[in-house]
């Protein structure tokens, strides 16, 4: 019944999550959310087979507007905070290798 | 003089400022005499901006010489939670990834209080994210309570709820995704507000769990949080999960503030009094007896499904969360890793540094919820029981018009005291999480000190969108309970 996560699926949902943890915190997440999860195991004493889910408390819907062009950010706006930037484009480390084909 | 500014609610100051009796820029220097004393124990601002307050103080009193009037909060120094989007300024969550992010926008309900002539004097601090109950998760800097420094404000607010109760401000905004409104507002002895979901713009709120968050007032007394609200409710065509106005318009909340309450039924859940501690249960007993002073009918209910608002909150919230926070990931804004060998590390070792416990924690557990295999036993579990608790509250304004419980089990802790163990820190929202998860407004009004002399809340809770009543009822509490507005000693 309990879901003891261990080390292996901590380190693999931190993959997931794009977090590079050190090993103590993977010892630390392993027993924290263990714990945590074992408490939320509560939840299942509740017969749920009929209920609905629910998403959102109140009823939502699309909201539509006309597709008219507005004034947005410029781009030394949108670039104002970039870690890294030419004054034109985003910039991060190559993505793919030199010997790709791509 | 510079003393009796301070004291006075933001509806006093802006009556006094509009009739040419003060002036916004005395009240924004005597704010700042006031801050250059307390802020150095209470640390509640991550931002403090005075010269920009005292220009724009200035503009507000040259155009009430010039005969306008400049709205609803005419120069009333203010101050908003570090996760609301300003022009100027930082907006950092206070998180270290988004230490030195200068938004180029502002958000909806800030721009609401400008608007109405607030003067934004600072930025206040929080938990990383407003994920956490005590401040403590601030990647900035620890705040103090007022009414004892050894103690935690609350959270995730705290700032906002430490910089009014110390009169660093006249009224303050939060947000409120699990209580991070009222906990803090109880720990501090200041009426804290969490609007129906969809009542004000989340546009410009930094995302935690975006089906539970909403921005809400904080303030001395239950006038000016109806007076705050009327500045920031209303939709926003930004913002596509506020409530349009053709359904639920936003009201004038000051109009039935002070009509009396006699006939209103008023449900409690005996149990709940009764798990609270000795000295919470007892304030939340007197308080009863106000209420049955005045005529109001006391209905004893049960919410069956409240105990399990815990355990269906960490999922959805920390669901929620994971996903929001996908988009720190080093390339566009905030923090960038020194140490990258590849495009992976931009987003994965950026986020290890930038990120603290608490939210890495949110993260990883909301990841694994919504992961392959999981999905179905934790998360559509958690919104099938969210369902569960929202039924307990329709259910529960069939027969009342509002619900009054305490706000947390407890008064203000020790700082550190719950650090060790996380689970222990979730269980302080043990009376405000429902709220949030069934998107109902609810209020915490202070109700008495403990026999440590710190601050108890009264959470009173009501039906989606009426506010109006729940203010009144709020109010009539605040008139009726010979209650009187204290002030905590660090400012003696």
């Amino acid at each position: 019944m309990t879901k003891k996560l261990d080390y292996d699926e901590v380190r693999e949902v931190a993959l997931l999550a794009r977090l590079e943890l050190c090993d103590n915190e993977v010892e630390e997440f392993a027993t924290q959310l263990s714990s945590i999860l074992e408490y939320i195991e509560k939840l299942d004493e509740l017969d749920t087979d009929d209920v609905e889910p629910l998403a959102h408390s109140l009823p939502i819907k699309n909201v539509f507007r006309e597709d008219i062009p507005r004034e947005c950010l410029s781009r030394d706006e949108a670039l104002s905070n970039a870690p890294d930037t030419d004054g034109e484009f985003f910039i991060v480390p190559k993505i793919l290798d030199d010997n790709s084909n791509a | 003089m510079s003393d009796n500014i301070l004291s006075l609610s933001c509806k006093q100051l802006r009556d006094k400022i509009l009739a040419r009796e003060i002036t916004s820029v005395e009240a924004v220097e005597a704010v700042f005499n006031n801050i250059e004393k307390v802020e150095p124990k209470v640390g509640a601002y991550v931002s403090l901006d005075k010269d920009r307050a005292l220009d724009e103080a200035a503009k507000i009193d040259k155009r009430i010489a010039n005969g306008e009037n400049p709205g609803l909060l005419a120069g009333v120094p203010v101050a908003v939670k570090d996760n609301m989007a300003t022009e100027f300024g930082t907006t950092s969550c206070a998180s270290k990834i988004l230490a030195d992010f200068k938004a180029p926008y502002t958000a909806t309900a800030v721009s609401k209080l400008i608007d109405a002539g607030a003067i934004v004097i600072g930025k206040l601090n929080m938990d990383e994210f407003a994920m956490g109950s005590s401040t403590e998760n601030s990647g900035i800097k620890q705040t103090y309570n007022p009414w004892n420094l050894d103690c935690v404000p609350g959270g995730s607010s705290g700032g906002s709820a430490a910089a009014v109760a110390a009169q660093m401000c006249f009224a303050s905004l939060g947000s409120d995704t699990g209580g991070s409104i009222r906990q803090p507002a109880s720990f501090c002895g200041v009426v804290g507000l969490k609007p129906t979901y969809g009542r004000v713009s989340r546009w410009g709120l930094v995302a935690y769990g975006s089906s539970l968050d909403q921005i809400g007032p904080l303030s001395k007394d239950v006038t000016d949080a109806a007076l705050m609200l009327n500045v920031i409710a209303g939709d926003d065509e930004r913002d596509s999960t506020c409530v349009d106005e053709s359904i639920a318009p936003a009201k004038d909340y000051l109009g039935e503030l002070d009509t009396p309450i006699d006939g209103l039924k008023i449900a409690i859940v005996p149990e709940f009094i009764e798990s609270a501690s000795d000295e919470v249960a007892a304030a939340i007993n007197s308080s009863i007896e106000v209420y049955k002073r005045q005529g109001a009918e006391i209905v004893e209910i049960s919410m069956p499904h409240f105990e399990y608002a815990i355990a269906t909150y960490y999922i959805v919230a920390t669901a929620e969360a994971s996903s929001n926070l996908a988009r720190f990931d080093g390339v566009r804004y905030g923090h960038r890793s020194d140490d990258i060998k590849d495009y992976m590390g931009v987003y994965s070792k950026s986020r290890e540094e930038g990120f603290g416990q608490e939210v890495k924690r949110r993260i990883m557990l909301g990841t694994y919820a919504l992961s392959s295999g999981y999905y179905d036993a934790y998360y559509l579990k958690a919104l099938k029981v969210r369902n569960l608790i929202r039924q307990d509250f329709t259910q529960a304004f069939e027969k009342a018009d509002c619900i009054i419980m305490p706000v947390s089990p407890t008064t203000a802790f020790k700082v550190g005291e719950k650090t060790q163990d996380p689970l222990e820190m979730y269980m302080a929202d043990i009376y405000t999480i429902a709220a949030n998860l069934s998107g109902v407004p609810a209020v915490s009004v202070p109700c008495g000190f403990d026999k440590d002399g710190m601050p108890i809340g009264l959470q009173i809770l009501g039906p989606s969108f009426q506010e109006d009543k729940l203010l009144r009822v709020a109010r009539m509490y605040e008139v009726n309970s010979g209650i009187e507005y204290r002030k905590p000693a660090i400012l003696d």
